[in-house]
């Protein structure tokens, strides 16, 4: 039996730890546990009770089109935004009473704030933007999916494998305690031969595969697949935004890969790369880890660019001020963002000069990143922009991303970071930067596509206030830590001595149950949304009177999004077709469509791939070995079975579109001065547009 | 280049709101200094603010402005929906912030030079900065432990774990390694933070400009112990100092034994229990092997492995199995090397050009 | 898109239907080499960091049997050549067998050049130049050692377009399998020569 579950025993598991011994402490572990376990219970009963099993297999898991695998995406990163969120209060209230102490352990505490990184950046952050990527990209360049439909749901599997692993460890085991950037040697097997880092190192291994995978994928599509006439500077700007994404994906995770194995390497075999001895070197880590690290706040950053540069123009009721300046910018922000990294580790001891040069190239990024914030000023200057929750959410992000750029460029001075590197400060910084910057990018991105995505709008006033708390939750949770910061208060610290810091700490905690509610507001919004619907729908397609080509598309969009290819001639092809009165042109002659077919291949993957995961993390060497040699047979096995495409006959497209122009023939279009209102059906009435 | 002149007087302004962030006898951080680097790294933060508050404030307040004049139920403000481009403001939008960098740039070098922490702290750089140096540098060797600071006197023949002493005025050269995990040592009212690693020797200059107390931490989380690891450094008076050198010289040694047991993971008041010493807080020893810091580097540069049993920090360090190896040659101040082979006396410097074994080539300090 | 212009060069393939699907793909291929390019300029890189550390334990010249090493480059240059005339074979002649012949060669080579590698690991482990040796020996066996498993990859690859070959025949699917596997090939040939000049040569130089 020892051998069969490798170092996995009964003690590992946390459900019971709060019944052998109580405290505090125990029973928030075993807390957690128990809402892993039986929030997964609750799901899958909830799933059979339902009799949902065929259509969940059917429609959903071996679905390749990209739009499903998007929302499951989506799905994923709100799911683990749960755990991270729920961690981030308990880290709060934690820190408020950690005047000397604090009410959970030292360990415990430690492993919170591990999880949490980790869970924010690469289950949250990451799913969020491939997510959006996914939804997106096949239909703002006239495409009918992916180039690689079938990878695509492989990536997807690959980021649910690594969520499993870390979802797995607050069950089994324990996660690690070094920190989302797991510096060696702390982590070498010298120092904690547990499981821990071995989750971590798995997890993001293998969902770094799948990032990896997604980004060759969004690459080639961007280029390869656009249609006819979408020239580079007639595509919209998140596609932009992700073929910058994309490339950094392409050649930012092998980094984190190379690192992430060696350290495997290190632990698992005994070889030398980061440890104290035998001429090892924990320096090559973080230089490996971070030529990853930075790029990657870049990754998750650019795409939320990309869709606030799409709602300024379409909220503002106008043209997009300096396309091909945001263009460039968001080129040079992609290129510069790998001659950075050093300046996560000014403090190593290298020479003034290598300091300097990193300081200043971090400085350069910084102008880049500000034409991007004066180009979304000038696109509102002389607009008419109509203060929808997205909107909202523009506007936090305006004045909160503003302060964490600047906090960014003050950190890019080696003389101030030796005194604020490792403190609060930079907890409050990269906070300021990718919540206002991604996070609310993504919920304004929600609230956009939301509609297209489902056939109904959300709910406006529900949602704006959700907004609103998300804006005064971040400032008071995060804007305090910037003082104690600089008062030399370290990060990651589970009691202070100073009560200097005290009431910023209690700030900070008023501030996480804001957010709290926030993150609640969401769902709110959603459950009200739902139970309005009927008063929400936009089956016409464009409730906010879209410039792309996915609004010249019914909501939710057809399996095959575009009844024949459109022919696009200039930027903005939707807003261009509107202007010139021609929108929604029944096409001539319609055709079959191929589309590729339903496959098992994700779902396989995920389940091999967490199999080898768990069998590495628990030294379950039978587990991990039958996991490859499964993935290769199947792989193989595959590569030799014919795989037909799916025909959608031309009628069918024909009776679908035909329905969807007639509807719209009967429809009424409808002003802006109705947008929110339940008249709003998803025609927009063309008083106001303006081509580009 | 252009002298920056620090002065106390000059940063009183500053310094006022700070005094409103609590009780100034506690930390507060560089942002209340006590030595002329801190205070240059304050001065660099005011300056750096300031210039990028150029390029900041037009968002925090146009973006009001543009909401609220340009808002939809506004028919008078002009409405332009096909504008997209001027070439003044591009050039504005690009050169702006491009000059702001430039500016940025040319004082971010002039700091980091100024003050980067390998510099020797002499007269030709207190003529920039206008501080007083008085009296010859003193050396003090910091190892890291899991979870306190052991500072090395070597000069004087003492020691002392959890508590750094230096005298006013006179300029202080460390050197750090670890012999656990990475940690990062912080004396923010005096200077910035270094890591120490393992195996490796990274240093630091600083100098205290008046006297005082204030806080060394280690900001680099390294176990549960890590918020333990802060303890007080005091800048004293030239007498102070002598007089807290010779009350340390009549501690107990601090010889391999009692080193093994020091480097045990805990905190100060574990370690007064493990080595039977009464009270709370700092304590001293006096130092018999002025060449324990180079030791503690060839720790882990004998060739040998070092198995979790003789690894400090480890779960399963064993202070009986641990034991240091003999001083490499010329261990006192200089490179650490490796002895290889049978033959213990033929040392090898596998790193030729290194002064602090940054294994890193191209980034090694000049 | 006009589907004339797009035709890879390095297939005869139909100009009907699968044309843009194998462009795609070989497209693809050129951007996953470009990551795995990357991620081998990083093992290298690490080896760069690494050639001192050798913590007393064996050196390059104790790890470096320059007869050895040039038998493994012919056996890989060699194999690499052999696919080269697969290709070719698979461009212009319709029979299956004459790819199959080069193919065949092909494979026997890289697997000789697997067994002379591996017996330079035996030789390795039996001078105790073991990988938890040192961060020198480490980094040694992670470069070869990588480079190595993307041979035996490329092996087991070969093995499968061997069948597909002889089951499907030289359909443009296979062709377009096959002409990615080349770019594979001829990929960790490249990989191999900065082995070769930077573990083995500068080791001993």
């Amino acid at each position: 039996m020892n051998n069969l579950l490798g170092r996995l025993t009964w003690d590992d598991v946390k459900l019971f730890e709060v019944f052998e011994e109580f405290s505090i402490d125990s029973a928030v572990a075993s807390g957690a546990a128990w809402v892993a376990v039986l929030g997964l219970v609750a799901v899958l009963a909830w799933i059979t009770l339902a009799r949902r099993w065929v259509w969940l297999w059917r429609e959903w898991l071996t679905s390749v089109d990209h739009k499903k695998i998007g929302i499951m995406y989506i799905i994923l990163g709100f799911v683990m935004m749960a755990r991270g969120i729920a961690e981030g209060v308990v880290m709060r209230t934690h820190q408020a009473t950690a005047l000397d102490g604090g009410f959970l352990s030292n360990h415990h505490w430690a492993e919170l704030f591990s999880t949490h990184g980790t869970v924010m950046i690469f289950f949250v952050g990451m799913p969020f933007i491939t997510g959006f990527m996914n939804y997106l990209i096949p239909l703002q360049i006239g495409a009918r999916d992916m180039a690689f439909p079938l990878l695509n749901q492989v990536s997807l599997g690959l980021t649910t494998t690594g969520a499993i692993l870390v979802m797995a460890s607050l069950v089994l085991g324990a996660f690690e305690t070094g920190g989302w950037t797991a510096y060696p040697p702390f982590t070498g097997a010298d120092f904690d031969p547990g499981p821990g880092p071995d989750y971590w190192i798995w997890a993001i291994v293998l969902s770094g595969f799948g990032s990896m995978f997604s980004g060759l994928n969004f690459a080639v599509t961007i280029y390869k697949m656009r249609a006819p006439g979408m020239h580079y500077l007639r595509m919209p700007v998140f596609c932009w935004t992700a073929l910058c994404t994309s490339i950094l994906l392409v050649f930012a995770l092998p980094p984190l890969t190379v690192a992430g194995l060696m350290q495997a390497l290190d632990r698992v075999a005994g070889f030398h790369f980061f440890t104290n001895d035998l001429g090892g070197n924990m320096m090559n880590y973080a230089n490996l880890f971070w030529m990853f690290g930075h790029p990657e706040v870049y990754i998750l950053i650019l795409p939320a660019y990309g869709i606030f540069s799409e709602l300024t123009s379409t909220f503002a009721a106008k043209r997009l001020y300096g396309y091909t300046s945001l263009v460039l910018a968001t080129m040079s922000i992609a290129v510069i963002s790998f001659c950075v990294w050093l300046h996560h580790f000014f403090t190593m001891g290298q020479s003034p000069t290598i300091n300097v040069a990193f300081g200043i190239a971090t400085a350069i990024i910084a102008i880049p990143t500000g034409v991007k914030v004066y180009v979304w000023m000038a696109t509102l200057w002389r607009g008419r922009i109509r203060m929808t929750t997205p909107m909202v959410y523009m506007a936090g992000f305006f004045i909160l991303f503003t302060i964490g750029g600047f906090s960014g460029i003050i950190l890019a001075n080696p003389a101030i970071n030796w005194q604020v590197h490792n403190t609060q400060f930079i907890v409050a910084h990269f906070h300021n930067v990718l919540l206002p910057g991604l996070i609310f990018g993504i919920f304004a991105g929600i609230h956009i596509w939301f509609p297209k995505a489902f056939g109904f709008r959300l709910d406006e006033r529900a949602g704006t206030i959700t907004a609103v708390l998300w804006i005064v939750g971040f400032a008071m949770t995060f804007l305090p830590l910037y003082v104690v910061g600089l008062m030399g208060y370290p990060r990651r610290s589970a009691a202070f001595a100073d009560p200097a810091f005290l009431p910023y700490m209690i700030v900070c905690l008023l501030g996480a149950f804001v957010l709290l509610a926030a993150f609640a507001g969401l769902f709110v919004t959603l459950w009200i949304s739902i139970r309005n619907r009927e008063a929400l729908l936009v089956p016409l397609g464009d409730p906010w009177d879209g410039r792309t080509l996915e609004w010249a598309t019914p909501a939710p969009p057809p399996h095959w999004n575009f009844p024949v290819i459109p022919e696009v001639n200039a930027r903005d092809a939707f807003a261009r077709e509107k202007a010139e009165g021609k929108p929604y042109v029944v096409p001539q002659e319609y055709r079959d469509i191929h589309m590729p077919p339903n496959t098992s291949s994700g779902f396989w993957v995920m389940l091999a791939t967490t199999g080898f995961g768990f069998g590495m993390t628990w030294h379950i060497w039978w587990l991990a070995v039958a996991s490859v040699i499964s993935i290769l047979v199947w792989y193989f096995i595959h590569s030799f079975r014919d795989h037909p495409e799916v025909v959608i006959p031309a009628v069918e497209v024909r009776r679908v579109n035909q329905a969807w122009i007639e509807a719209i023939d009967l429809g009424k279009p409808i002003t802006r001065d109705h947008e929110t209102g339940t008249k709003n059906r998803g025609y927009a009435a063309t008083d106001m547009v303006i081509a580009s | 280049m252009r002298s920056i002149h620090v002065r106390a007087g000059s940063l009183a302004a500053i310094s006022a709101p700070v005094a409103m962030l609590g009780d100034p006898a506690l930390a507060a951080g560089f942002l209340r200094p006590i030595g002329p680097i801190a205070e240059m790294q304050l001065l660099e933060l005011i300056w750096a603010s300031v210039i990028v508050l150029i390029a900041v404030l037009p968002v925090f307040v146009g973006v009001p402005v543009i909401l609220w004049r340009y808002r939809r139920s506004n028919n008078q403000a002009t409405y332009s929906p096909q504008w997209h481009f001027n070439t003044k403001l591009e050039i504005l939008m690009w050169g702006v912030p491009t000059a702001i960098v430039v500016a940025f740039g040319i004082w971010l070098a002039q700091g980091v030079f100024r003050i980067d922490p390998y510099r020797t702290i002499d007269a030709e750089m207190a003529r920039g900065m206008e501080f007083e140096i008085a009296g010859p540098t003193v050396r003090i060797d910091i190892v890291g432990l899991d979870w306190k600071w052991l500072y090395l006197y070597p000069d004087e023949g003492v020691a002392s774990v959890g508590e750094m002493v230096i005298p006013v005025h006179r300029p202080v050269e460390i050197r750090l390694t670890s012999d656990t995990v990475m940690q990062s040592f912080m004396a923010p009212a005096l200077a910035g933070q270094i890591y120490a690693m393992a195996g490796m020797e990274t240093q630091l200059n600083l100098i205290a400009s008046e006297e005082g107390e204030t806080l060394a931490e280690n900001t680099q989380y390294n176990g549960t112990g890590f918020p333990q690891q802060r303890g007080p450094v005091r800048a004293v008076a030239e007498d102070a100092y002598d007089a807290w050198i010779a009350s340390a010289r009549t501690a107990p040694p601090l010889d391999d034994r009692t080193y093994g047991l020091l480097a045990k993971s805990g905190d100060l008041a574990a370690a007064r229990d493990d080595l039977d010493r009464e009270g709370s807080g700092p304590f001293a020893f006096t130092l018999p092997d002025g060449a324990l810091f180079g030791r503690v580097l060839a720790r882990y540069m004998t060739g040998e492995p070092v198995p979790p049993e003789t690894q400090p920090g480890s779960p399963t360090y064993d202070p009986e199995a641990a034991r240091l190896p003999a001083a490499p040659h010329g261990a006192g101040r200089s490179v650490a090397c490796t002895p290889t082979g049978p033959d213990a006396d033929a040392v090898e410097c596998p790193f030729p050009d290194d002064t602090h074994d940054n294994h890193m080539p191209g980034m090694d300090h000049e | 898109m006009s589907t004339q212009e797009n035709i890879h060069p390095g297939m005869n393939l139909g100009y009907e239907g699968e044309t843009h699907v194998a462009e795609l793909k070989v497209f693809g291929f050129w951007v996953f080499l470009m990551s795995d390019l990357v991620t081998f300029g990083l093992v290298f890189a690490i080896f760069g960091t690494m050639v001192g550390a050798t913590a007393g334990g064996p050196g390059p010249e104790d790890v470096t049997n320059l007869r050895s090493v040039a038998l493994q480059t012919a056996l890989l240059l060699g194999s690499s050549f052999a696919f080269s005339w697969a290709s070719l074979s698979m461009k212009y002649h319709e029979t299956r067998l004459r790819t199959l012949g080069w193919l065949a060669i092909a494979a026997t080579s890289a697997l000789c050049f697997l067994i002379v590698e591996f017996l330079d690991f035996r030789h390795w482990l039996e001078i105790g130049a073991v990988p938890q040796r040192s961060g020198y020996l480490s980094a040694l066996w992670a470069l070869v050692g990588l480079h190595g498993l993307h041979v035996f990859a490329g092996l087991l690859w070969m093995a499968a377009m061997t069948g597909q070959i002889i089951v499907f025949g030289l359909t443009d699917i296979v062709k377009s399998r096959v002409t990615r596997m080349g770019l594979y090939w001829h990929f960790l040939d490249i990989v191999w020569v900065g082995i070769f000049s930077m573990v083995f040569l500068a080791g001993v130089a």
